[in-house]
């Protein structure tokens, strides 16, 4: 499961409460170096852990991309920046950034629309509701493994339901396996119903959190609920849906064990991720270029979180 | 009616009986709007998510002249453990099972420990560049861990660790979700306690196992459940890292039986594979699903 969390804007460092400002100084001096060690002992081992297994892979990353160097090989030469070259002059770039765009895009606003409209019906005051809130969060927390091959069974062209269903209506089924463009598809169908969960939970949140007395104004003044939603509830969900925009960004660009699972070799579902991983530690090892894609995904990532940082220190609060 | 007219111009507020007033879900007149507003969406939404799943399991009993046919049968004949006992056989679940589970239990135990011993440094040890650190871990929880996969490969490769449990479970035990997580709620605890203690001599190992973890237990069993779900369904990192069965995890597992079960018939064998995986997850979830919900939604509710 991929998992992106966004620190809340409130995360700030602040100092922390109950330290007076004011004690004598020879004990100040005596806590300090006992608080010094006390600190290297709670938490060096998981910063080392941060720093050694996260921080590390960065820069080994961007240097492994300048080498021509088989995964295994004990040789490698430098080769400056070929491997990027060779990335964005041949076929690979255009079909990875493409299938990449388009399932980034597709499922981010897939998951977002249905979450707002599972999030509606989940908002309605009926007995319920909070059983149906789990039950849509589930696939969420599910193994993607264990769901891409329960869904690669209902997708089977010969004895899937949905061929089944579509044999009532005298239809053939489409070749989800074989044809790139249907694989695509089948992978974005399964992550959204994997994915719409999430984003129908923190949309409750955000609809239960809008304040009560504007939504009855408006009522009393005659908008109706569709009017209601239109020029209220949306907009004052901004801050919701940026945020959502975000993490579902950041884990639809990370998205790798459906890929894997229902599309092994890759074909017409290669993203950046999945190239990456393919390069290296499919049929070619090539290492040097997997880095390389995997620097690419990387900017992409700082770019979007950079991008968040910003806006959400200014326009997204409109309470 | 003029406007002088003392009933009030909502004919459903104006009904004689106070009981079928306007927002009663069951009201004659409101009762078609509850179903189709109200409970159908519900319906709707909830089905789509159950019968892919209902459909896993049925599937994981039926024998394979029952899912290789066109002629669809949605209850299975009997319930046959036949595919769960070829699953077991062709690949060693079992020990795939076994695996996960010290995997997922190893992994937790000390992610949970170091977040928690970070998070009260971080909140409540004086130190310098203190701000600084928790910056680095904020930065670090934006940091994909797919990027990170071919240069950590190569160091626990490097180290011996492939095919082995330690080198599953290493790369992944710092945690920075946790300590992020912690560390905003230690900052809510009320200062006076910890200095009563500290009053009474009591040096930080006692005031963080005697009164910050004893108040803390709901945000810890957040952590705790949102990190054992992750690991137990962790893929890429496991995948990379073992090539031999004896230290699969489940869903590496669960791989090697797709490749070894390819053909119609063994879509039985591999729902049973999914069920084993499956399942684990939805019992830990529907019975402790509020805090996975909170931990895994947090930082979405802007205050």
């Amino acid at each position: 499961m991929t998992r992106q969390l966004a620190p809340h804007p409130s995360a700030k460092p602040k100092r922390p409460p109950g330290r007076s400002a004011k004690v004598p100084r020879r004990r100040w001096t005596a806590r300090t170096r006992r608080d010094f060690f006390v600190f290297l002992a709670m938490a060096l081992p998981n910063l080392v852990l941060i720093a050694v297994f996260t921080y590390r892979p960065l820069f080994s990353n961007m240097y492994y991309s300048t080498l021509d160097w088989t995964l295994g090989s004990p040789t490698a030469s430098v080769v400056g920046l070929a491997n990027y070259v060779t990335f964005f002059t041949s076929n690979d770039a255009p079909k990875v950034l493409g299938t990449t765009a388009v399932f980034t895009l597709v499922t981010v606003g897939g998951s977002m629309i249905l979450g707002l409209l599972v999030a509606l019906a989940l908002n309605a005051k009926v007995r319920g509701t909070t059983f149906a809130r789990s039950a849509v969060f589930a696939p969420y927390i599910l193994s993607g493994v264990g769901v891409g091959l329960v869904w690669l069974f209902i997708f089977d062209p010969g004895y899937g339901v949905l061929a089944w269903l579509l044999r009532g209506i005298g239809q053939q089924s489409p070749q989800w396996i074989n044809d790139p463009q249907l694989s695509l598809v089948m992978v974005i169908l399964v992550y959204v119903w994997k994915n719409l969960g999430y984003c129908a939970v923190v949309y409750l949140a955000g609809l239960q959190s809008l304040p009560q007395e504007v939504m009855e104004a408006a009522s009393l003044d005659g908008a109706n609920g569709f009017r209601r939603f239109l020029s209220i509830s949306l907009p004052l969900l901004s801050p919701t849906t940026f945020f959502l925009l975000i993490t579902t960004l950041l884990s639809s660009l990370q998205a790798f064990d459906l890929i894997r699972i229902m599309t092994p070799l890759g074909t017409g579902t290669s993203t950046l991720i999945y190239e990456a991983y393919l390069q290296a530690f499919g049929a070619y090892n090539r290492a040097g270029y997997s880095a390389a894609i995997s620097v690419v995904l990387f900017a992409i990532l700082l770019v979007i979180t950079v991008l968040q940082l910003r806006f959400v220190e200014r326009k997204v609060h409109y309470s | 009616m003029t406007s002088l007219s003392p009933v009030s111009p909502d004919p459903a507020i104006a009904e004689p009986d106070p009981g079928l007033r306007r927002d009663r879900p069951f009201s004659r007149r409101n009762l078609l709007k509850t179903v189709v507003g109200g409970y159908l969406p519900l319906l709707v939404a909830t089905l789509v998510v159950f019968l892919p799943l209902l459909w896993m399991v049925l599937s994981s009993f039926k024998q394979s002249g029952e899912i290789v046919t066109t002629d669809l049968k949605i209850l299975p004949e009997s319930l046959n453990l036949e595919n769960y006992r070829t699953a077991m056989t062709t690949v060693p679940f079992g020990q795939f099972f076994l695996n996960s589970t010290i995997v997922t239990l190893a992994g937790a135990t000390v992610k949970v420990l170091l977040a928690i011993l970070t998070a009260y440094a971080l909140v409540f040890v004086r130190f310098p560049f203190r701000n600084f650190i928790f910056l680095l871990i904020l930065v670090a929880l934006m940091v994909p861990p797919q990027v990170s996969i071919l240069p950590n490969f190569i160091l626990i490769a490097g180290i011996g660790g492939k095919n082995t449990l330690w080198g599953i479970i290493l790369p992944g035990l710092g945690t920075a979700f946790g300590t992020f997580l912690l560390r905003q709620h230690f900052r809510t605890l009320p200062a006076s306690i910890l200095e009563s203690a500290e009053m009474d001599g009591a040096g930080h190992w006692r005031r963080l196992w005697q009164i910050v973890v004893p108040v803390s237990v709901p945000s810890i069993a957040t952590v705790a459940l949102v990190t054992i779900v992750t690991e137990w369904n962790d893929y890429i990192w496991p995948l990379i890292i073992t090539d031999r069965p004896e230290t699969m995890t489940l869903p590496v597992g669960l791989t090697l039986l797709q490749n070894n079960e390819s053909n119609a018939a063994g879509w039985g064998v591999l729902m049973a594979g999914a069920v084993l995986v499956i399942v684990p997850i939805l019992i830990i979830f529907a019975a402790l699903q509020r805090y996975i919900v909170a931990g895994l939604t947090q930082g979405s509710v802007t205050g």
